[in-house]
């Protein structure tokens, strides 16, 4: 789509951003797409950051029509100038760089992208960021980090909820909103209520097994 | 993509205001309102909508769901589908609805999308998505490439030479069953048009579906008051077991009375060009023992026009059994 061929205007946002990270590093390396598909189950801030090769090559022409929009994401909130053009999605990891939320279809069909606004979960590359200003949006960042994992990713790490990873992010912010959302008991309803991520891997039965483990501990722990 | 310009209305008039400079409301609209986004924006990026303005209506005060004094339902365009499926009265009175909305797309789909938005979604007809195609709906003239193409998907039902697209909504087969009735506030004033008479059927113009004029904004529909002891059931069928289109569905709101069926509703999706309420099926079941063969007659009547296309013959029979199996399942005494 549009959005990725015409560059949008760089996030204003503060500092932290316009510096390199991993990901554009690794991406100067001409290997994204080899490494984002080795996996990462949970977005990580850099460790130390790579030698940045220029600052300058980053930096972003202005975009003709672009508007002011402040987002509040994770408890944060961000001012930006973007395209009205701009997804969630796109805002979410060109802008902000929090790469957790994936790319997979771009037309709502994957799941890959999703993320809870006002705590429900929708599919970010189906939203105009401009359309949630004043929303409470959490991606996977703000869910728990890799020292202090939510218990859903503890659990899809422990099940071994996964091959590739790449519809993890998603499939993990869908299974933590189920936990929320009126869904029956049984492993066919957990299905249905997850048939909006798809794992090209086909790790379904793991999923399933971690989603419901988390739904054992709750209502053990509620009955307790 | 290309570029628009957005803006948010805060009142209806601004909305109805905003709208009217529009050149058309139908295919190729230049301004178009935007709620859930999950139809608009994936025809944007695929280049089918290509609108120059956006006018965002998510903050108009058009979210609730109310009971009527008559017993009846109010419920507002931009009622999530999420809600609307779940909320206690639709529930209770109106179950074909529910189960219709809980049929279709996902559930972040669902969160997302409105009771007007899924009233306008367009076709999934692929060669309206592709615009390297011929189709008559995106490019009237443009001649129909799925007449002669991959139409396995298609419609059976209130087709013409011209376009021969699905109605691919769930929620619009429910309303049909339902006689829900479309609000409609405009530059002329408000109306209110049943749903049979608010999608069009193609014949010359495939690229009109609704009767909405630029400016036309929906803001509710409502629900009759319920019959009294009416049942009713969605059943839908198709390629996969969740997150997917209908091959065939049925809609149906029976009322039986010491097994004679008093009061019929039937309409059927995934086959027509429009949300199909079938009054023949209706008649034929009407007065009538509720058995298999009054079920078959009344399947075979629903499909007697069927037009099948080179690869969507198999519809036929798959909606007639659709149809009976619905009107088999609705009728069971609990």
């Amino acid at each position: 789509m549009a959005d990725q061929s015409e560059t949008p205007k760089k996030s204003q946002s503060g500092s932290q951003f316009g510096k390199s990270t991993r990901r554009t590093f690794i991406s100067r390396l001409g290997m994204a797409g080899l490494l984002t598909s080795a996996g990462q189950v949970f977005a990580q801030r850099p460790l130390a950051e790579p030698t940045p090769v220029s600052e300058t090559k980053d930096a972003v022409p202005a975009v003709e029509g672009a508007i002011p929009v402040t987002l509040r994401v994770n408890g944060q909130q961000y001012e930006l100038r973007i395209d009205p053009r701009t997804t969630l999605l796109d805002c979410l990891r060109e802008h902000l760089h929090l790469t957790g939320s994936k790319k997979g279809c771009d037309h709502g069909q994957c799941g890959a992208c999703t993320v809870h606004i006002n705590g429900r979960r929708m599919n970010s590359c189906l939203c105009l960021a401009a359309m949630y200003q004043g929303d409470e949006i959490t991606t996977i960042e703000g869910l728990g980090q890799p020292e202090n994992l939510h218990p859903m990713q503890e659990a899809f790490v422990a099940h071994d909820a996964y091959q590739c990873g790449y519809c993890t992010c998603g499939q993990i912010m869908s299974a933590v909103a189920l936990l929320t959302e009126p869904c029956g008991p049984e492993d066919a309803e957990v299905k249905e209520f997850m048939s909006g991520n798809i794992c090209r891997c086909g790790a379904y039965q793991n999923i399933v097994a971690a989603i419901q483990s988390v739904r054992q501990n709750t209502s053990r722990q509620q009955a307790g | 993509m290309k570029l628009f310009e957005l803006t948010r209305a805060d009142d209806p008039a601004q909305a109805i205001a905003a709208g009217a400079k529009a050149t058309t409301a139908q295919q190729g609209a230049d301004i178009r309102f935007i709620a859930g986004g999950t139809n608009l924006v994936d025809f944007m990026k695929l280049n089918v909508e290509t609108p120059g303005k956006l006018v965002d209506i998510n903050h108009l005060p058009f979210d609730k769901i109310e009971s009527l004094p008559d017993g009846g339902l109010k419920i507002g365009a931009v009622v999530r589908n999420t809600d609307l499926a779940q909320h206690a009265v639709v529930r209770k009175n109106y179950a074909v609805l529910s189960q219709a909305l809980l049929s279709g797309a996902s559930v972040q789909l669902r969160n997302m999308a409105t009771t007007a938005g899924n009233l306008l979604q367009r076709t999934r007809c692929m060669y309206f998505r592709d615009t390297a195609m011929a189709c008559n709906k995106r490019e009237p003239g443009s001649g129909c490439a799925a007449i002669t193409g991959v139409n396995r998907g298609l419609a059976i039902l209130g087709t013409s030479e011209h376009c021969i697209a699905t109605n691919p909504s769930d929620m619009n087969v429910a309303l049909a069953a339902l006689e829900a009735v479309i609000h409609i506030r405009g530059p002329k004033g408000e109306r209110s048009v049943p749903i049979d008479d608010f999608h069009l059927l193609p014949g010359n113009t495939p690229q009109r579906e609704t009767i909405l004029e630029p400016g036309d904004l929906i803001t509710h529909v409502t629900l009759p008051p319920p019959s009294p002891g009416a049942r009713s059931l969605y059943l839908k069928l198709r390629d996969r077991a969740s997150f997917e289109f209908a091959l065939a569905s049925a809609a149906v709101v029976i009322t039986a009375e010491g097994g004679t069926i008093t009061r019929a509703r039937v309409a059927l999706g995934g086959v027509g060009a429009k949300p199909w309420r079938s009054r023949e099926a209706e008649v034929e079941l009407t007065w009538q023992p509720a058995n298999q063969s009054v079920f078959q007659k009344a399947a075979d009547s629903a499909l007697r026009e069927a037009k099948p296309q080179s690869q969507n013959g198999f519809k036929v029979e798959l909606a007639k059994r659709c149809l009976v199996h619905a009107l088999k399942l609705v009728t069971q005494t609990a």
